[in-house]
């Protein structure tokens, strides 16, 4: 059973949402990076989304186009994610790491090598924003063969017909994205989501993450109503940018943001 | 070369892909969109009423069909082929912008999308953009990077005369590839009631295909117009390539003429052995940015880098799906031009010709004049004069030591 598996089993075991969380690696300094994953699963994160920096990040709002920005600014790529994963491992083996970017930089590297480099260092899928499934053919059994997840996205745009298209690529989890717009954008409808979501969970067995939009308790509560998991990305990277001078202090606002997110959703 | 027969016109196929090249890679959001796009543009391309709008506008508008233009002194000048210029300069906005602007407008109205959105370098797509959302009441928001912004102030005033919101966009690099990566984030956002007119054969399928289609008309032309000034088919072909949108309207007409040359010429900014250029197809490699594979300028890791070419609309990292693959199936061949050797091509059509090409172009006739020296006097070239250069004076003026800014 992979990590991914084993985690969504014992949560609904246990009657509990999934609760994901998204920082950018690099993102105000590598020397952090590790630190705050285990911060994250400390104050109650399920699996943690790793965003791989991208000169070009065309799906993201400007809070997290400027996290891309600052781990480039160090210079850190793809290679660099990797090592941070295999170093969180060291000491957290039951956590699943999604990495979550876009195509170049694994095109870059090579299918193939990225596969083989991702399962060494311990992560469990991947999540490529511009990477539907009709263009993903070659990358997905590269990764199948690794036993590492793609996972695809849902959009509310998404029609029936491609909904159960993808569903039936997706592995690991399908991410349903709750707002036409770029991350972070706005607060969503939630009555909305319910009923695309409602429509969609029919096509698949895998549990669905909702993200884009929330960045609260109370939002991810209502959402959690009708989903298997909530991932919170900009709230978490907004606190990143704003504290990036006290690093003391950026953890500690970041714990107790997750961790109200944490107490609300245990409390549905 | 291998493939060059009638299937080159069957090209992309369904998936909207050019061999291994273009394709969809976007964000599931617009799926849908490209979706509808495609089946609009695929039920209107074989409609009557559709094609007559379009030939219309093009005709009483655009002021089609351009000229094909003899330059004698030039051709003199160089002592070798005869070198004919297509005069895409003299269109309504001065530029071949305008021929896909008119299409993808109509094809807004026909959708029922009220508003639409471009992305623009040196603003010549942003002012055709501006230009047709004025001319079909439709509103518009143009994304160009502040650093263009500021370079490119005639440009940004015209788009505000012309009734477009013009966005500057702050994000990486502050360049045309960042103002597409904010047009595509609006498009997410908005998709319902906004159509994107991308302003070249890059981008997502159907992207690449319809802008080619909207712009053949430029090749279409030429082939009529050479018979009918010189008989037969020109040797060679030649024009710029920045994405290649005016490279891919005047060659897709020659495709399957075998004995015709085409040449696309991009930019070698300071030299293609600086680094410091925007010359994809001669010194990038295959990768994925702005919803298709094709040939990009990258480093190791995958990020784009930053590129240069004194003309703002070749300063692109990647280029349209479909020159790639005309590249590796050998039919067509690229070549680059540097910033100086494109200088001098301007200088030299103003004193020989009286023409302003833009800096863009120059590009262009700067390897057709080098080419037309190593062929016979029997020989015929080419050359898409893509646009005109008014928009490029101040920066020539600068280089000349000359301020001509009116602060």
């Amino acid at each position: 059973m992979s990590r991914l598996e084993a985690r969504f089993a014992r949560l609904s075991e246990q009657n509990s949402k999934a609760l994901l969380a998204y920082i950018v690696a690099g993102d105000p300094v590598p020397s952090m990076t590790v630190d705050l994953m285990h911060d994250l699963v400390r104050a109650g994160v399920n699996a943690i989304e790793l965003g791989v920096p991208f000169s070009d990040p065309e799906a993201e709002g400007p809070v997290i186009q400027l996290a891309h920005e600052r781990a480039l600014s160090h210079g850190v790529s793809l290679t660099d994610c990797l090592d941070m994963v295999a170093e969180f491992r060291v000491k957290d083996q039951v956590t699943p790491v999604i990495l979550m970017g876009y195509l170049n930089p694994i095109e870059a590297m090579g299918y193939e090598d990225f596969a083989r480099r991702a399962s060494v260092a311990g992560v469990d899928g991947v999540i490529i924003v511009n990477l539907p499934p009709e263009e993903a053919g070659d990358l997905h059994s590269t990764l199948t063969a690794s036993a590492i997840d793609l996972v695809y996205l849902l959009a509310p745009t998404t029609t029936d017909e491609r909904a159960a298209l993808i569903c039936s690529a997706s592995s690991g989890f399908v991410y349903y994205v709750s707002l036409k717009g770029t991350t972070g954008a706005a607060t969503i409808d939630v009555n909305d989501v319910a009923e695309k979501l409602n429509r969609f969970r029919s096509l698949s067995t895998l549990p669905v993450m909702v993200g884009f939009g929330i960045s609260n308790g109370e939002t991810a509560a209502s959402v959690a109503n009708f989903s298997d998991g909530v991932a919170v990305g900009t709230a978490i990277v907004n606190l990143m940018g704003i504290h990036q001078k006290d690093y003391a202090e950026m953890s500690r606002s970041i714990t107790r943001l997750v961790y109200e997110i944490r107490q609300t959703l245990d409390a549905c | 070369m291998q493939g060059i027969n009638e299937d080159l016109y069957s090209f992309p196929d369904d998936m909207g892909h050019f061999g291994v090249f273009g394709g969809k890679f976007v964000a599931e959001t617009l799926m849908t969109a490209l979706q509808e796009l495609e089946a609009e543009y695929g039920r209107l391309r074989k409609d009557a009423n559709f094609l007559a709008e379009l030939q219309s506008d093009m005709t009483h508008y655009v002021g089609r069909s351009s000229p094909l233009y003899f330059a004698e002194r030039l051709t003199n000048e160089v002592g070798g082929a005869q070198i004919y210029l297509k005069r895409e300069d003299l269109n309504h906005t001065g530029a071949h912008k305008i021929n896909n602007c008119i299409g993808q407008a109509l094809l807004a109205r026909h959708m029922g999308k009220p508003r639409i959105i471009a992305e623009t370098g040196a603003g010549q797509h942003g002012v055709a953009s501006a230009t047709v959302a004025a001319r079909f009441g439709l509103e518009c928001q143009v994304y160009m990077g502040s650093e263009d912004v500021s370079r490119q102030s005639l440009n940004v005033y015209r788009m505000k005369l012309l009734g477009a919101e013009v966005v500057p966009v702050t994000s990486g690099s502050k360049t045309l590839k960042d103002a597409l990566n904010e047009a595509m984030r609006d498009w997410v956002t908005n998709v319902d009631n906004t159509h994107y007119i991308i302003g070249t054969v890059a981008g997502p399928h159907p992207y690449p295909m319809l802008v080619r289609d909207f712009q053949s008309v430029i090749g279409r032309e030429t082939k009529e117009q050479f018979d009918a000034l010189h008989s037969g088919l020109p040797d060679a072909v030649v024009a710029c390539v920045g994405g290649g949108a005016n490279a891919m309207g005047i060659f897709y007409p020659f495709l399957t003429d075998e004995s015709v040359r085409l040449i696309g010429v991009e930019a070698a900014g300071h030299g293609l052995e600086t680094g410091l250029h925007a010359a994809p197809l001669n010194d990038g490699r295959i990768g994925v940015l702005h919803g298709n594979r094709t040939y990009l300028m990258d480093d190791a890791h995958g990020q784009i880098v930053h590129t240069h070419s004194i003309s703002a609309g070749l300063d692109y990292p990647g280029v349209g799906p479909e020159h790639a693959w005309l590249k590796d199936i050998g039919r067509a061949e690229y070549v680059a031009i540097d910033d100086e050797e494109a200088l001098g091509a301007f200088r030299q059509l103003n004193l020989l010709e009286g023409i302003l090409p833009a800096l863009e172009s120059s590009h262009a006739v700067a390897y057709g004049m080098q080419l037309a020296g190593t062929m016979g006097k029997n020989e015929t070239i080419v050359i898409n004069l893509s646009g005109r250069g008014d928009k490029d004076i101040p920066i020539v003026a600068k280089i000349d030591g000359i301020s001509i800014t009116q602060d």
